[in-house]
């Protein structure tokens, strides 16, 4: 320690540069609705993505909450310590309630590891867009734009709507 | 209730802090470090970066548009304060890579919630849980409790 700061200043700079890159690249990514690959189209990356290509078990989405039938879930993981997930609830619950057929479950993360694992769940909050059929369609991880998920959750539910006659 | 913004100037700080220990080398101040964690993870209204905060910072900004609970806070305190022990011991005992490597993780935690309001410490929890839960089962044939 005495003979060189070298070392020291070394560190610091890797540090620096290394988190300055997750850090932007968690940005980019933060809070931004990804679809999930449909039942018909290849996925090149299904193996990692939970979506109807892949076998959720209805009842396994029935035992986290999801009512089938209900047009729309967002099914929001959370966990104990996590500011963002405050913050997601609170779009996510006025989403639910300003629009007629969608509906706000949120669960703890830690209180389920069967669900987290199947669902690859990795961080909190990460939230998925379920439908009535239980099909996973949208995931988003961070804190999601309320536009964003009103704009993805909207077409879901335009069959409810009266139809106009032609 | 906290506002949020505390934490994350206190977080700067600590950054600040944490480069100087690691381009002097001085154990003594990591532990001083240490001692600012264990200090704020018992009250953090009351940690000393959070005493600075309000005397010289909030005065200038505006009032917070949203409160932070304290639980999330504390636990980020807790994990700081286990690396910056793990540092000063490091550099105290002379083991300089030791303290290195403590610091160079409390430093990248520090950072990105400084620079980003990324709380590397709570997302930890979940991949931890994750991956302890996974092994556990795979090898050991004994739920834990």
């Amino acid at each position: 320690m005495r003979d060189s700061v070298l070392p020291g200043l070394v560190a610091v700079a890797g540090v620096l540069v290394l988190t300055t890159g997750v850090g932007l690249w968690r940005r980019r990514r933060d809070g931004v609705l990804r679809p999930v690959a449909p039942l018909d189209g290849p996925s090149p990356r299904s193996s990692t993505r939970v979506g109807p290509g892949l076998p959720v078990s209805p009842g396994l989405l029935v035992a986290l909450g999801v009512e089938p039938g209900v047009p729309v879930t967002l099914l929001q993981f959370s966990s104990e310590f996590c500011a963002p997930c405050r913050a997601t609830r609170r779009i996510l619950a006025e989403v639910a309630e300003t629009l007629p057929g969608v509906r706000h479950v949120e669960i703890d993360a830690a209180s389920s590891p069967t669900g987290v694992r199947a669902l690859s769940i990795w961080r909190t909050p990460t939230v998925l867009v379920v439908d009535a059929d239980g099909r996973v369609l949208h995931r988003v991880s961070g804190v999601p734009e309320r536009t964003e998920v009103v704009a993805a959750v909207t077409p879901l539910l335009t069959p409810l709507l009266p139809e106009t006659p032609s | 209730m906290l506002d949020p913004r505390g934490p994350r100037f206190a977080a700067g700080l600590t950054a600040l802090v944490v480069i100087v220990v690691m381009i002097t080398g001085s154990g003594w101040l990591a532990l001083a470090q240490a001692l600012v964690f264990g200090l704020t993870a018992i009250d953090p209204r009351r940690g000393p970066y959070a005493w600075l905060f309000r005397a010289v910072v909030a005065p200038r900004l505006g009032r917070p548009a949203e409160l932070e609970p304290v639980a999330p806070v504390r636990f980020t305190q807790v994990v700081g304060f286990v690396f910056l022990v793990g540092c000063a011991a490091g550099y105290l005992a002379g083991l300089p890579v030791l303290g290195l490597v403590m610091a160079s993780l409390a430093l990248a935690a520090a950072f990105l919630n400084a620079a980003f309001g990324l709380c590397l410490g709570c997302e930890a929890y979940l991949l931890f849980r994750r991956l302890t839960g996974r092994a556990i089962p795979a090898r050991v044939p004994n739920p834990a409790p």
